[in-house]
């Protein structure tokens, strides 16, 4: 196997996430209906290709790799994809391989091209507990789902507009019907608000053991987008909250949560042992 | 005649060279169709034949021995259906060789339908091939023929937008209900009156899996005479407005002078529905919906313009794809031709040893 380094098989990825998102722009353009089969199969070999780098990552820096923004991006998008892999053919919503593909493209492209975000990499950041880990890692999984949450309800917003706009033709010809997007997304705020209540629960485990361990910030930001998602699935349970209104919360949250996620991270204090330099 | 290019025809008329009140003489009803067929078996120096018999046309696809053949099978025909030979053959079109061959595969795939690439036509031919299966009239040259012409017209359709988005009014109201509700066999449609083209509408909805269908007409009567024909309810005319709410999609099609379903009504109905969007396709002149009922959300409205302005557009996207299928239609014709020329032996056509036991006619 050629010696390539981690960003190496991750920039593979993003070629391959980058593959997937012009198959499915010029299939647009032909006015065609891109073919599942081949975006699920570029796709599945980009998160392949991604999941190594990730594991060579995560091999040099002894534990999930989640201790700088590059690597929260990378493992962001290769939630979405993941989730993306699982329920695309469950739920065979046209169109949403081709927005995942965008989406995982610009958050593992970003995190690639800037440079800034990988300059240091924080090595044995869990020390060694194995639940700290795996709160860190459901609760970047939970980024993922709301990545696809925001891509989903993206598209319901399209749909909307061409519907009441009608504008029915290119791109909006290929778009799920408004009740199949709805459904989904109900399905997605549930599953995100689960997987993000059960990371705090197993973190909180720790937290009131040490709670000097725990940075401030971080504990606020996460828990107030836990509850911001809460509180939107309650309302939508309700009834109360719905069609675009949900929609456009939903993606304005998840850009918040992004945006959190820089803050989150230049807030932690200095780790020992100290970190090392990354390599190009 | 001794080639194929003379021994495989055409014959018959469609919508293109007769208007529809010679068609309706031309056409072979379906009780009469054995007698016909009798009549086919009689004709010497027929070895093959496929009658494509529907609305819009009466085409034969045969193999003759003679030009003579030929003309004994328009003779039999017009004698049958009580036609003048002379007016017969002002609107009928014959051709030979690859010529019918390119016909079959232009009609099969839709381009020489009335509507523009309808899809409803290659299940006829394959009907018309099966039927003549059935009375062993088809032998190697038609086998192929119409077994390459359903491979190749499936081919166009998957590399052309020929059939792509509706033309009909009603059929395209039905898919923009689909992009709402993804499935119709779960939603509940209100026809609002008992005009005729909401009833095509009501049965546009049926044939796409919709099951649950209420009308109300200002005359019960109606209402009841409409909802027995479609298997469904009627309601009452003064409970409209109070049950607006149960229903995903209202059509509305009544010749009142006036809105019959306000805005006001629309928020009230929506209330009731919550996240549940609401269509309403107005097919009424006057309009029966008040157009402000568009600007509310999770609420979709469609005029009768609107959808006849989609059903252009689509029409014209179809359009803009006949070149590309007629090319196709083209090269498929010229490979069907060769495979079938090759196979008769390089021009000669098939003896009725040679042919897989099609029955003598």
């Amino acid at each position: 196997m050629p010696d390539f380094t981690d960003r190496t098989w991750l920039w593979f990825a993003t070629a391959c996430y980058l593959a997937g998102f012009v198959i499915g722009s010029i299939a647009l353009l032909r006015e065609r209906r891109h073919s599942r089969a081949l975006m699920f199969g570029v796709l599945f070999i980009g998160f392949a290709l991604q999941t190594f780098g990730l594991y060579q990552r995560g091999l040099a820096v002894k534990g999930c790799p989640l201790g700088n923004t590059f690597e929260i991006f990378q493992f962001t998008a290769w939630s979405a994809i993941a989730l993306y892999l699982v329920i695309g053919p469950t739920f065979r919503l046209s169109l949403l391989g081709y927005f995942t593909s965008l989406l995982a493209a610009v958050l593992t492209s970003v995190s690639l091209a800037i440079p800034a975000w990988d300059a240091t990499r924080r090595v044995g950041i869990f020390g060694g507990n194995p639940w700290i880990e795996f709160h860190a890692a459901i609760a970047l999984f939970s980024y993922g789902v709301f990545a696809l949450l925001a891509l989903t309800s993206t598209m319901y917003l399209l749909q909307v507009f061409s519907l009441k706009r009608h504008h029915l033709r290119g791109l909006f010809s290929f778009l799920p019907s408004i009740h199949d997007l709805d459904h989904i997304n109900l399905r997605l705020l549930g599953a995100g608000v689960m997987l993000l209540g059960a990371s705090l629960a197993v973190g909180s485990a720790y937290w009131v053991q040490d709670t000097a361990t725990v940075n401030t910030a971080k504990l606020i930001i996460t828990v107030a987008l836990w509850a911001a998602y809460a509180v939107v699935l309650g309302l939508r349970l309700k009834e109360l909250l719905i069609s675009k209104r949900l929609a456009w919360t939903c993606i304005i949250l998840f850009a918040a949560a992004l945006l959190s996620l820089d803050a989150v991270n230049s807030s932690r204090p200095p780790l020992s042992p100290t970190p090392v330099k990354a390599s190009r | 005649m001794t080639t194929l290019s003379a021994t495989l025809f055409l014959i018959g008329a469609n919508h293109r060279t007769a208007p529809i009140e010679v068609r309706e003489r031309l056409a072979l009803t379906s009780n009469r169709l054995p007698e016909f067929h009798a009549q086919l078996d009689a004709l010497k120096g027929l070895r093959e034949i496929t009658v494509l018999n529907t609305c819009n046309r009466v085409e034969f696809y045969g193999v003759a021995e003679s030009p003579d053949t030929v003309a004994q099978l328009q003779q039999a025909f017009c004698a049958f259906q009580g036609l003048e030979p002379e007016s017969f053959a002002a609107i009928c079109r014959q051709v030979h060789g690859r010529a019918a061959i390119e016909h079959l595969l232009s009609v099969a795939c839709g381009i020489d339908s009335q509507m523009l690439g309808e899809t409803e036509i290659l299940g006829q031919v394959k009907d018309a091939y099966a039927a003549a299966q059935g009375r062993r009239t088809t032998g190697p040259v038609l086998n192929r023929v119409f077994q390459k012409t359903f491979q190749y017209a499936k081919h166009v359709r998957t590399h052309t937008a020929i059939n792509e988005g509706q033309i009909s009014i009603a059929n395209v109201a039905v898919d923009l209900a689909l992009k709402i509700f993804g499935d119709l066999s779960s939603t509940r449609i209100l026809l609002l009156g008992s005009g005729d083209i909401g009833e095509k509408t009501a049965k546009a909805f049926q044939s796409r899996g919709a099951t649950s269908l209420t009308i109300a007409s200002r005359t019960l009567g109606h209402a009841m005479e409409l909802a027995t024909a479609f298997n469904g309810t009627a309601l009452p005319w003064e409970h409209v407005t109070e049950k607006l709410g149960d229903y995903s999609i209202v059509v509305g099609s009544t010749s009142a002078p006036d809105v019959v379903v306000t805005t006001a009504d629309v928020v009230a109905a929506m209330k009731k529905r919550r996240a549940e969007p609401l269509f309403f396709i107005d097919l009424a002149l006057p309009r029966d919906i008040d157009a402000g009922a568009a600007e509310l959300d999770n609420v979709f409205l469609y005029n009768l313009d609107d959808l006849a302005k989609i059903a252009e557009e689509n029409l014209a996207a179809r359009t803009a794809q006949v070149a590309h299928a007629r090319q196709i239609v083209g090269e498929k014709s010229e490979a069907i031709w060769k495979q079938v020329e090759s196979q008769a032996g390089g021009g000669s056509p098939p003896t009725a040893t040679q042919v897989q036991e099609p029955r003598s006619i």
